[in-house]
């Protein structure tokens, strides 16, 4: 399959997850068990009005989304996932005004188990706003006979 | 001869009108539908079910991302109500400036974990956090959400907080 072929695919998978259109999340790119996905400032996803900063929350959903994304992408998935744990780091404030963009690696399945590790980037792309790692549901594809 | 306590409609008045104002300045709660029901200091968090909120159109199933909000939501103004409450009760807080939008800072969240126990049904979630530390400058909280059975809890959570210090008042 070709990259595009396949991003346009991820794009599709993404549209028809109510929560990720809610926050408006799209597919920057997706690999095999990697995938990149980014979501755009908006008003309406501000924790703290003192501050703009868009809410932690937010940014969980948008990292859960990314994991979720490349535990399918992963060669050997037979299909959907579900999260099993999720941790979040939020190292600083994301900068008002800016896109957050996730990134997430897929770096080990075992036949029921896919583990990933993810990070959340605004535009300072040397200072992570967040950083994530999680346990997945993972079903193995059936080998060929 | 001590003063005669306040009437307790009062007292109500004043406690949910300073959590409305708490709650309600928050795009993002108002976003998710989040609302809160008090019993005294006791808050219990509800999500009222919304297509919005599906993951997996599939099951349909709650998209994990957004319970893993609700629980922050639920740890961070649980946190901050606990934290300003005295505040509140000796009148050094005000509900109608609070309306106003002089809003005191809220805890940061520096770090939480999630451990999804069972898949979210389309319908409303609550969830309820528990202060297991509260020192000057960290706080920890465990929040749970549940649905149908609060003794089958489909998600909980455990945070860690960096508190408003007395210098970044706004």
């Amino acid at each position: 399959m070709s990259d595009d072929s396949q991003l346009r695919i991820a794009q599709q998978f993404i549209s028809s997850l109510p929560h990720a259109k809610a926050l408006g999340i799209t597919v920057v790119e997706i690999a095999p068990g990697r995938s990149v996905f980014t979501m755009p400032y908006d008003e309406k996803l501000i924790g703290d009005p003192a501050t703009r900063v868009m809410a932690g929350g937010a940014v969980s959903a948008l990292l859960d989304t990314t994991c979720g994304a490349a535990v399918m992408s992963h060669p050997e998935s037979a299909g959907l996932t579900a999260t099993l744990d999720l941790r979040i780091d939020y190292m600083r404030a994301a900068t008002p005004g800016q896109a957050i963009r996730a990134e997430a690696d897929c770096y080990h399945v075992t036949r029921s188990v896919a583990f990933v590790r993810a990070v959340a980037l605004d535009d300072d792309r040397d200072q992570p706003v967040a950083s994530a790692s999680g346990a997945f549901t993972f079903t193995k594809k059936e080998p060929r006979a | 001869m001590s003063p005669a306590p306040e009437p307790v409609q009062v007292i109500k008045q004043r406690r949910d009108a300073a959590l409305a104002a708490l709650v309600s300045a928050s795009p993002y709660v108002r976003f998710l539908g989040i609302r809160f029901d008090r019993r005294g200091d006791e808050l219990t968090a509800i999500l009222p079910f919304d297509d919005m909120l599906i993951g997996n159109p599939g099951l349909p199933a709650l998209h994990g991302g957004a319970t893993a909000a609700f629980l922050e939501v639920t740890a961070v103004m649980g946190l901050a109500w606990s934290h300003y409450w005295t505040d509140l009760e000796a009148g050094r807080l005000d509900p109608q400036e609070m309306a106003a939008g002089k809003l005191p800072r809220l805890p940061k969240t520096i770090g939480m974990t999630v451990d999804y126990l069972r898949s979210g049904l389309p319908r409303d979630a609550y969830a309820r956090a528990q202060i297991t530390r509260s020192g000057r400058r960290y706080a920890s909280v465990r929040a749970e959400a549940w649905q149908d059975n609060v003794s089958r809890p489909i998600a909980h959570a455990t945070a860690h907080f960096r508190m408003p210090s007395e210098d970044d008042q706004t």
